[in-house]
């Protein structure tokens, strides 16, 4: 079993692009902090820091045809399912060149491009999407998967047990990535749950379902490979609970109360980026110059991410009625369709129905 | 041809599934029971368990779940028993159907169509006779439909199935077994405007769904009276073809809207609001509403009947908007 508790990696160059991954995420969200602190960006923001491993091991294993469905702390997800970093953070700086022309914003990125769904920042809102985008290739007899990503705190909705439910009744082809965290925001698991051990809810909905170390993206990226080769081939949906943690509060709101600094520190010791380095570097398969490279692609990205997002355009407000109806072919507008009397109307008309 | 609001709805269902492959139906007791209200008896041994799909008692999940598959090319029809049934499905309708869209950018449309019965008269407490497709009317992002003929039982299904965003259609549960006769090719109909049922010059008549026999029964009755109505069936509440009634209006001069919703924020409210805003200065007496008095629909048949919208208070509306008799 491949696991970052041996010394080294059995594959140094898969290894590398790896941490690579990581890297990418870890330094597009301390940017992103960075950004809303300069008040670049605002609304609601939360970084993804210390749980890189989870995203990165997990997207590696999907094809291009496969659907990824993703929660409110989804900007490593987008990064890595192909989603620029400059339409990541245009889309927080509220631009038109943002993936979702400025009306997403940070919890809800979208690209049909790459079938990334979102971006939802209901609490298991994804879930039932995730079960319907699964139900839509098993009836078209399409050899897809459905990955759907949500924290711990989703497990206490219904819809996270309807959607158990209907997707193990139905065998239906989806991966449901547990991103346990530990805290719903400022809950701790213990104090939410009557049973913590996620893998055994999912388990008792006659889904097959591991406890992963989410810290250690090698152990993650071997587990989602056989639950994704498993589901395509037929064999129903399957669940991993990814143990991870967050470095960072859960917003840029939020003063971290409910948690000791002791246990963060402690957790940080697990950093699921000098895991892997460090395992590599002491295997003498990381030579320093490679690092130092690494470090300075990953930070010329950002810094043309930055650029992209700061010469962006604002969406003009007589757009503002687009894309809440679709547009109709029949007379060219923005979802207009509506005839006349729907009294005022802003943008190109689809606002005011 | 002779045929039933119930018939009529299943022909609309049998007609999709064999025009377009991706259409499916899905819901509580859809299959194998026949249908709660009887809609789609039959259809499971015409097309099979995959595209009758009975699912759980579950109504966020499967709502979800036919969000999803919308979203992955499927033109899937979902059944909720009752509107008071489907605010267990808030969160999918509103928070993903009527708006992944537009949080998107234009990139993901959701054709689905939820299908639901709406509305009271049958005895059967508040938690099933509850009217709330007006607040479902107040959401941007969904479309709004509530067939009241036997044409448009037929016929909405199909043009909802076109449009590439959420509709809800509302079956009022009172008008399953109303029976007529049908054009044989009676097929797609327009969603977009208002139909005038009936034409008069005394005054304007606004209705919609289950209250429309009630109100055409209160203009025939009305007419004895001297009192010529004009009878609008609104048959879309969002978008609101406002602009049939503000047209009726400005030749009767007086309005009474008809809703079995409650009267506060209702449609009727939106629709009164219309009437002002739009027609203020040839009003010669002031909007009447009659709408359910504002309690939870009580099950003891005197006092849900009293509860609701009735050819009397119609009529009686009617009078007070011509002045006649007070």
């Amino acid at each position: 079993m491949t696991s970052l508790k041996k010394q080294g990696v059995a594959d140094a160059e898969h290894a590398l692009h790896l941490l690579r991954q990581m890297l990418r995420v870890r330094r597009l969200e301390e940017k992103c902090i960075e950004l809303y602190s300069a008040a670049k960006i605002r609304g609601f923001l939360h970084v993804y820091i210390g749980e890189e491993a989870v995203a990165a091991g997990v997207m590696e294993t999907l094809a291009p045809g496969d659907a990824v469905v993703a929660t409110y702390r989804e900007h490593g997800h987008a990064l890595l399912r192909g989603v620029s970093a400059g339409a990541i953070l245009a889309e927080m700086y509220g631009h038109a060149e943002g993936c979702c022309r400025g009306r997403g914003g940070s919890m809800h990125l979208f690209d049909a491009a790459t079938r990334f769904y979102g971006g939802n920042a209901i609490v298991a809102g994804g879930l039932p999407l995730a079960v319907g985008l699964a139900l839509a290739d098993r009836m078209a007899g399409r050899q897809r998967v459905t990955v759907c990503f949500f924290g711990e705190g989703a497990v206490a909705e219904g819809e996270f047990h309807e959607s158990m439910n209907l997707a193990a009744l139905w065998q239906l082809p989806v991966l449901f990535c547990c991103e346990n965290n530990l805290y719903a925001m400022g809950t701790a698991l213990g104090r939410s749950e009557s049973q913590t051990d996620i893998a055994l809810k999912a388990a008792g909905y006659e889904i097959p379902a591991w406890a992963v170390d989410g810290m250690d993206v090698l152990a993650v990226e071997e587990a989602a490979r056989r639950a994704v080769e498993a589901v395509r081939s037929g064999g129903g949906p399957h669940f991993l609970e990814l143990r991870t943690y967050r470095f960072r509060a859960h917003s840029m709101f939020d003063p971290e109360l409910y948690r000791e600094k002791s246990e963060v520190a402690q957790w940080m010791e697990r950093d699921p980026i000098s895991l892997l380095q460090g395992s590599m570097q002491a295997a003498g398969q990381l030579a320093e110059k490679d690092w130092t490279d690494l470090q300075a692609d990953v930070a010329a990205e950002i810094s043309t991410a930055v650029g992209f997002a700061e010469n962006g355009t604002l969406e003009p407000v007589s757009e503002l009625g687009r894309f809440v109806y679709s547009d109709r072919p029949d007379d060219g507008s923005a979802g207009s369709g509506g005839g006349p009397g729907h009294g005022e109307t802003t943008g190109k008309g689809g606002a005011a129905r | 041809m002779k045929t039933t609001y119930r018939e009529a709805m299943r022909a609309a269902l049998r007609d999709a599934m064999q025009r377009d492959d991706r259409v499916f139906l899905m819901g509580e007791d859809v299959g194998r029971y026949g249908g709660s209200f009887a809609v789609s008896l039959g259809l499971l041994e015409e097309f099979g368990p995959e595209r009758i799909r009975d699912t759980p008692l579950s109504e966020s999940g499967f709502v979800g779940a036919g969000i999803g598959s919308a979203l992955g090319g499927m033109r899937p029809v979902v059944e909720i028993m009752t509107v008071n049934f489907s605010l267990l499905a808030l969160d999918q309708i509103i928070n993903n159907a009527a708006t992944l869209l537009h949080m998107s950018g234009g990139q993901f449309n959701v054709p689905i169509v939820i299908r639901m019965t709406t509305g009271a008269g049958r005895q059967l407490g508040a938690q099933h006779s509850h009217s709330l497709e007006g607040w479902y009317a107040h959401i941007p992002g969904l479309r709004i439909l509530a067939p009241a003929t036997l044409a448009d039982a037929r016929g909405m299904l199909w043009t909802a199935l076109q449009d590439p965003d959420p509709v809800l259609i509302f079956e009022h549960g009172s008008l399953y077994n109303v029976a007529g006769e049908l054009d044989d090719d009676a097929g797609a109909v327009d969603i977009d405007k208002a139909a005038v049922l009936r034409h008069g010059d005394g005054l304007t008549l606004v209705t919609y769904g289950g209250t429309l026999p009630m109100v055409l029964e209160a203009a025939n009755r009305l007419a004895g009276e001297d009192i010529d109505a004009d009878v609008i069936d609104l048959r879309t509440l969002r978008p609101l073809d406002a602009h049939t009634v503000v047209d009726s209006v400005a030749r009767t001069h007086r309005a009474v809207v008809v809703d079995e919703g409650w009267r506060s924020g209702s449609i009727s409210a939106e629709i009164a609001a219309r009437i002002c805003e739009q027609a203020f200065f040839d009003l010669d007496a002031p909007v009447e509403r009659v709408c359910s008095l504002e309690v939870p629909v009580p099950y003891a048949k005197h006092l849900e009947q009293a509860a609701l919208p009735s050819v009397e208070r119609v009529m009686a509306a009617a009078r007070r908007a011509v002045g006649a008799n007070g």
